[in-house]
């Protein structure tokens, strides 16, 4: 698989205005969806979807945040950025998956957390880093994957898991490539080289151990090939579903466990 | 007391002012003679603004006099993406290490507090906004794994604008790797306080910064998720007075109390004390 497309390239096409969404994947992937709502505590979050599913006759949970496809539904979904009560929502549908062992299937596609006064009034640091506690801790195994765009740590809050896959023309970056730009490079049209330099194509994320397996997007991308994408990812959900099906509770967290504390590059210098 | 600031680690002093000078509070102006300054931990007398501390003075506050022992010192980092932006992220380091005599931008160890042993972390803001990459996400893991082992509280002071961008995905991860570390300290059943300073935002506070049993802030710290900018950017109001701001915290029922800094050490203790102290 050849990718010759530059970084900024490929955002461009994770952000195509014909690229499939969460919920074009939740359909054809999954059959007898149920969708729960709420946090039980304040709202309910349009921005991530929840509940029940099957996949291949088994039942599992399925978390996914949703951009929306009109103006009215990307409006109702806040464009995919959730609030604290999206995370929140998804954290007591992967209780329920833990309660009553259901693997979780998450999947992420978010620009990032919702920045707003009432997110931050209700605890959007607060909702996120409960979610990355809990999910490590999570006694049932987490299937992650990244549809198009990984968000910074609004995408991250679904994203602690076991296996983490990524659409070949998906990125992940702790900042937006703008963000980037406008922070260090003082200038927002740099965006394209903020993105070169923060190595986040599913390529540089696999290579550098971040990643576990790259989901291919046959002829063109997925939105020229939707069914040809899904077709790839369903063999891969399959696949790795039935690894991490008889996987002992004990084993599959200390694995997670060994996983996460393996994250990082440093070196340790002699005293002197 | 600050007696030995200028003893331990004169290259952590650039922001001090010598004995003898005024200075200006940044908040209300007042001129302040530079030793009644320090003397009053860095803040201001006429209207309570708290200064920022150097990771070195944060010890010399919370700890007692003596104890402190650092840990994981030589841990450092490396450019892992081969990062440049304005200028490259070795440089960056470079500068921000003879700055500071830090390696990164947290100063882990062991110390007392009154007398009760405790593992504490401190971040540093000079060192690249305070800003978390494998560094921090590994020195937090080191402590608390060690903490479990010792059975010794663990209590860490943040000072950071967030993820470091120069690590990309890995400084993201970090805060995965964190918070995995802190939940297994909270299964164990040990004490995690957060102190909360100016300022406490972003990747840091989404991760370990506000997991802490309990949490306190120093007043007029901002703390949140998205930086007041950003917020205003994208919704295009202006945010109201005093937003992200401890009170404000404290007010949406985010953070356990705001103390001002003086008391920040009694009050350690006495949450040491119940928490940790009591023996059946």
């Amino acid at each position: 698989m050849v990718n010759k497309l530059s970084p900024w390239e490929r955002i461009l096409i994770a952000r195509h205005p014909k690229r499939p969404t969460f919920t074009d994947f939740l359909n054809e992937l999954f059959d007898n969806f149920l969708e729960l709502h709420g946090d039980r505590l304040f709202g309910d979050d349009p921005a991530i979807i929840a509940g029940f599913g099957s996949f291949e006759n088994e039942s599992v949970v399925i978390i996914g945040q949703e951009k929306g496809k009109s103006i009215q539904e990307k409006m109702k979904r806040n464009f995919g950025m959730p609030h604290p009560e999206g995370y929140r929502k998804a954290l007591r549908v992967m209780k329920l998956a833990e309660k009553f062992s259901l693997p979780v299937i998450s999947f992420i596609d978010t620009a990032g957390a919702y920045p707003g006064i009432g997110a931050e009034e209700r605890g959007q640091a607060w909702a996120i880093a409960n979610n990355l506690k809990e999910m490590s801790l999570l006694e049932t195994p987490i299937i992650v994957v990244v549809l198009s765009e990984g968000g910074s740590g609004g995408a991250l809050g679904i994203g602690v898991g076991d296996y983490i896959m990524i659409l070949e023309n998906a990125y992940y970056s702790v900042i937006s490539p703008e963000g980037c730009a406008s922070i260090l490079f003082r200038d927002s049209s740099k965006a394209p080289e903020a993105a070169e330099a923060l190595k986040i194509t599913s390529e540089d994320l696999l290579k550098l151990g971040l990643v576990d397996e790259i989901i291919p997007e046959p002829n063109g991308g997925a939105h020229e090939d939707f069914l040809g994408t899904v077709e790839n990812l369903r063999k891969a959900l399959s696949r790795v579903l039935k690894k991490y099906k008889n996987k002992e509770t004990r084993v599959l967290l200390e694995e997670r466990w060994i996983k996460l504390r393996s994250y990082g590059r440093f070196v340790e210098e002699e005293e002197k | 007391m600050f007696r030995d600031w200028f003893k331990k680690d004169e290259k952590n002093n650039s922001r001090d002012i010598p004995d003898g000078l005024w200075i200006k509070c940044p908040q209300c102006s007042q001129i302040i003679y530079s030793k009644d300054w320090n003397e009053n931990y860095k803040v201001c007398i006429k209207c309570g603004y708290h200064d920022q501390l150097t990771a070195w003075e944060r010890i010399d506050l919370l700890i007692d006099y003596g104890t402190f022992k650092e840990i994981y010192k030589n841990v450092a980092p490396v450019d892992i993406l081969g990062f440049t932006d304005t200028k490259p992220y070795t440089q960056r380091l470079k500068e921000a290490q003879e700055a500071t005599g830090l390696k990164d931008s947290i100063l882990a160890g062991q110390g007392e507090v009154n007398g009760i042993p405790i593992y504490i972390m401190v971040m540093d803001f000079r060192f690249i906004g305070g800003s978390m990459g494998s560094v921090v996400g590994e020195k937090v893991v080191r402590v608390v794994e060690r903490a479990i082992v010792d059975k010794f509280p663990v209590v860490s002071v943040i000072a950071s604008g967030g993820a470091r961008m120069q690590e990309g995905l890995f400084s993201l991860y970090q805060m995965a790797k964190t918070s995995a570390a802190i939940g297994r300290l909270s299964k164990a059943k040990i004490p995690y306080i957060n102190i909360l300073t100016h300022p406490s935002t972003a990747g840091v506070l989404a991760s370990f910064g506000s997991l802490g049993d309990v949490i306190i802030a120093e007043p007029g710290a901002l703390i949140g998720f998205t930086g007041p900018r950003v917020i205003e950017q994208t919704i295009k109001q202006k945010l109201p007075e005093g937003f992200q701001k401890s009170e404000f915290l404290l007010e949406h029922g985010m953070i356990d109390m705001v103390v001002e800094r003086k008391k920040l050490k009694s009050v350690l203790y006495s949450i040491l004390n119940h928490l940790w102290r009591k023996v059946w």
